[in-house]
């Protein structure tokens, strides 16, 4: 009986504070995606011709780590017996993701850059293992990132200045 | 010491290929945060600990990989690839690799 009582209390916990942070989470992601929308995201590995000759570039990375919770958990175990979608984990997968592409973009930014070329993502599980839990995910997103400079003051004396 | 994920860097030549370089570094995690995880687990939400853990392990992979490659002499590392590998519970490797090339 005990064990049932925790268990429900468990799964309610769960689905509360679950529910909640989702919610929260796909809240702030909408709301930066907009704000960064502006740099852009490539899988191509060619700069654009008119960047050739001036520019930084350097490697960025994002990277999450987020959890399940025991709702999700429980739901998807059920989901186990039947087969099909499990949503519970497609939502999680998803915001990792795009969390670990918003902090990638948060790190381009800070550094001026306009675009980041070439960007892959990768995926882990980090408690595998640990007895029959499936645990957190890590999404991490990495690429390189071009911050446009001036052209060099010898060809273009007037518009070295402009960025200033 | 240029680090970049692409092949090529728009307009540098490769003048010398000194072959694969690699880092890596196998990290695990204090109990106290194995507990806030395992709290984690229940309530659902982003492990910060954890982000900021395989964060670091990361910039620590790359800078032996910078090491190598600065021990071959070489002047910048291109196609840079991440790739991470749980080993045992509450242990993860983080892996860097790219080619060392030295640039013109």
């Amino acid at each position: 009986m005990a064990d049932l009582i925790s268990f429900l209390v468990l799964l309610a916990l769960g689905y509360g504070f679950g529910q909640y942070f989702e919610r929260r989470h796909y809240r702030s992601i909408r709301r930066r995606e907009k704000e960064l929308q502006d740099i852009l995201i490539l899988q191509s590995k060619i700069l654009p011709a008119t960047l050739q000759n001036h520019h930084e570039q350097f490697l960025v990375n994002g990277n999450v780590v987020i959890s399940v919770d025991y709702f999700k958990r429980f739901v998807a175990g059920l989901r186990n017996l039947v087969g099909g979608r499990v949503t519970s984990y497609e939502t999680l997968i998803d915001r990792a993701r795009r969390e670990a592409i918003l902090r990638m973009k948060e790190e381009a930014l800070a550094s001026g850059a306009k675009m980041i070329l070439n960007v892959k993502y990768e995926m882990c599980s980090i408690y595998k293992g640990r007895g029959r839990q499936i645990g957190s995910v890590e999404a991490l997103a990495y690429g390189t990132a071009f911050n446009p400079t001036p052209a060099t003051p010898a060809t273009a004396p007037g518009g070295a200045e402009h960025g200033a | 010491m240029i680090i970049s994920n692409l092949e090529l860097i728009p307009g540098k030549r490769v003048s010398k290929h000194l072959g694969l370089v690699q880092g890596s570094t196998v990290r695990s995690k204090h109990v106290g945060r194995d507990l806030m995880a395992g709290l984690k687990n229940i309530f659902g939400g982003e492990l910060k600990g954890y982000t900021e853990l395989l964060q670091d392990a990361r910039e620590e992979a790359v800078a032996r990989m910078v090491e190598q490659a600065q021990s071959v002499g070489a002047n910048a590392v291109l196609n840079v690839r991440f790739s991470t590998s749980s080993i045992t519970a509450g242990a993860a490797e983080l892996f860097a690799y790219g080619s060392a090339v030295t640039l013109e």
